[in-house]
């Protein structure tokens, strides 16, 4: 009795959570352009979304965006992540506050400081400022990603790699890249999908150029069309996806 | 071998962390192809003087010499030093072959292999560098083979250093450190996450390696049985101080102060008064010893090492006392004996004594060990490191 409560509570939980994207796909598939009428399965709004060039616009800014915000974010966090692991634990405590605080900040608020940095130094709000922000909000997922590496990293496996003749540089090229490279490819993966489905920042420091949330936000603002859930449903999946590579990625690595 | 050559000297050597001092004025030498340990309590200094010598460690001030030469701020990678770490510090995503030929493949081509001749014209360039690059990875092959097979693990190339055991992961460590050929190789507490009979086997693999190499072994450990087993020369060390420098048995046998006697070893430390030379009273009595010029009725201190004392019938020898415990130790019985005069003091003896029987102890002037008082120290710095 109590086991059967049990799973009825999280049944109930996870179709409260999950119900609204369910109805959401499924009206993807509709043929019928009404939302309360099946006309069938159809693919037609999947077409439609590749064929509008406004679309296909936004999904090209998306996605240089998030690579470029993604591989411009692993290094700068990678980096930090080491000079924060090397430095003395009171000034390492205050900027890994510091970052978990960016990382906690509203969006919102996010937003509209960045916005407003960009608008004082005079800057045009377009896919350039869009690409900074992206950048800044990614760098602490990034950090946060490699500093456990470095931290179950042996410290003298790098001085190991100088006592047999390799200089600084090559001593991180060699010995401890390859020891925190899983804690990269975490970081970039949980940046690249984090920049995805931005959409208060994106919204706030980008007038010219559209991403995809951007748009599906207008077009929902104009009144609402299949395509949009057809699009919503890609982006979700494409999200889930990623989302299931890193929490599989860092429960292997946990097993290991 | 070259007696007298001084390879390493460590001049005046200071080290301070934030204000506490590891090190304090220190003044070494190092002879080629010397086993030389570096002895001492945990936080007494040993390991930085070892990382001080490696490159990792800059002293505050001092120098350190190499042949003659300065290298006091020389960086680890152009010192012809190599280590062996603490904790290993395997490089855990490479096997074991890589692990060795690591150091190897860092240094010139040119270095390991000479280039045969001279290329005619650009395809004869192409095909010498193939030929090289082949020739190359050969001579790595040979010389990681010869490693492996040094520390006795050839078979195990392919292996990832984290399936081996501690001890395997100790010889790879070994033989990583030794591939580049180095003049002297560092060792800190190397055995010291070995079981005991491992670390026995070990510690005389690792001597017997040191002399077919011939090569210089700085070893640093904190367990004086191991010191005394494999070393040449035994530096003991003790509040960021050098306490004393000798060979196993003279520092054994004629320990410089209370710290080093206790030390090594088991021993009994009396409060002692020189009378006149080789006359000296403790425990109430004056005995007859074989030291001298210690002055006239100057405080010292004495050492009798547990098994130098004769038990005897009580009223029959120097001293007489009760027994108060007796502990059996395999090849001796251990007793703590009260003697009349208040002290407690340790005897070895293979005959046992019952608890509560009175005995007497005596011993003969040669293991009267008399040494200057101490001057005072600060309690216990090494456990405000440690």
């Amino acid at each position: 009795m109590k086991k059967a409560f049990k799973s009825a509570y999280l049944a109930l939980v996870l179709l409260f959570l999950y119900a609204p994207i369910a109805v959401m796909i499924a009206l993807s598939f509709n043929a019928s352009k009404s939302r309360a009428v099946w006309g069938g399965f159809s693919l037609t709004w999947y077409a439609q979304l590749f064929d509008s060039p406004e679309i296909m616009q936004a999904l090209q800014v998306t996605l240089t965006v998030a690579v470029l915000a993604t591989l411009v974010a692993t290094v700068i966090g990678s980096l930090g992540a080491i000079g924060i692991h090397a430095m003395k634990s009171g000034r390492a405590n205050a900027l890994i506050n510091l970052s978990y605080l960016s990382m906690t900040t509203p969006d919102i608020a996010t937003g509209v400081s960045l916005m407003l940095m960009f608008v004082f130094m005079k800057i045009p709000l377009g896919w350039g400022t869009m690409l900074m922000a992206h950048i800044a909000f990614d760098t602490p997922y990034v950090l946060f990603s490699v500093l456990p590496k470095l931290r179950q990293m042996n410290p003298s496996t790098y001085e190991a790699a100088l006592d047999l003749g390799c200089k600084p540089g090559k001593a991180l090229r060699k010995v401890i890249l390859p020891q925190i490279m899983p804690g990269i490819v975490t970081g970039a993966l949980l940046s690249f999908t984090m920049s995805l489905d931005d959409f208060v920042i994106s919204y706030f420091t980008s007038n010219t150029d559209q991403n995809l949330s951007m748009i599906v936000y207008s077009a929902a603002r104009r009144g609402i069309e299949p395509t949009i859930y057809a699009l919503s449903t890609l982006m979700f999946l494409v999200v889930l996806i990623l989302l299931v590579v890193i929490n599989k990625r860092s429960s292997l690595e946990d097993v290991s | 071998m070259v007696q007298d050559m001084r390879l390493i000297e460590l001049k005046g050597i200071s080290k301070s962390f934030d204000g506490t001092e590891a090190l304090s004025s220190v003044d070494l030498y190092i002879r080629k192809c010397e086993f030389i340990t570096l002895l001492g309590p945990s936080g007494c200094g040993k390991t930085t003087m070892l990382r001080i010598i490696g490159g990792f460690e800059f002293p505050t001030t001092g120098q350190v010499l190499f042949e003659g030469q300065d290298i006091t701020n020389v960086p680890p990678y152009r010192r012809r030093v190599n280590t062996v770490f603490q904790k290993y510090a395997l490089f855990p995503h490479m096997n074991v072959f890589d692990n060795v030929a690591f150091g190897l493949t860092l240094k010139e081509a040119g270095e390991l292999v000479p280039e045969s001749r001279r290329a005619r014209n650009f395809v004869d360039a192409w095909i010498l560098k193939l030929q090289h690059r082949r020739a190359l990875k050969k001579e790595i092959a040979t010389r990681v083979n010869r490693m492996l097979r040094l520390v006795k693990m050839n078979g195990y190339e392919k292996r990832s250093v984290d399936s081996l055991s501690g001890g395997q992961q100790q010889r790879i460590a070994i033989a990583r450190a030794l591939i580049n050929e180095p003049e002297v190789l560092l060792l800190d507490e190397p055995l010291g996450a070995l079981d005991l009979k491992l670390r026995r086997e070990m510690q005389l693999e690792l001597k017997a390696m040191q002399q077919k190499l011939g090569i210089t072994f700085i070893y640093v450990t904190h367990d004086q049985e191991e010191a005394l087993t494999m070393s040449d020369t035994v530096v003991v060390m003790n509040n960021g101080r050098i306490q004393q420098i000798g060979d196993p048995k003279s520092i054994y046998d004629e320990p410089k102060n209370a710290f080093v006697a206790d030390f090594i070893g088991e021993s009994n430390i009396f409060d002692a008064r020189m009378i006149r030379d080789y006359r000296v009273a403790f425990c109430g009595r004056e005995f007859e010893c074989v030291d001298a010029g210690f002055g006239e009725d100057q405080p010292v201190d004495v050492v009798v090492r547990p098994e130098d004392w004769a038990l005897g019938e009580a009223g029959k020898g120097a001293l007489d006392g009760v027994v108060e415990s007796t502990i059996f130790k395999g090849v001796h019985y251990e007793m703590m004996i009260r003697l009349d005069s208040g002290e407690v003091c340790k005897a070895h003896s293979t005959v046992m004594e019952n608890v509560g029987s009175r005995v007497s102890l005596s011993v003969v002037p040669f293991n009267i060990h008399i040494m200057k008082k101490m001057a005072a120290e600060p309690p216990s710095g090494e456990a405000m490191e440690a």
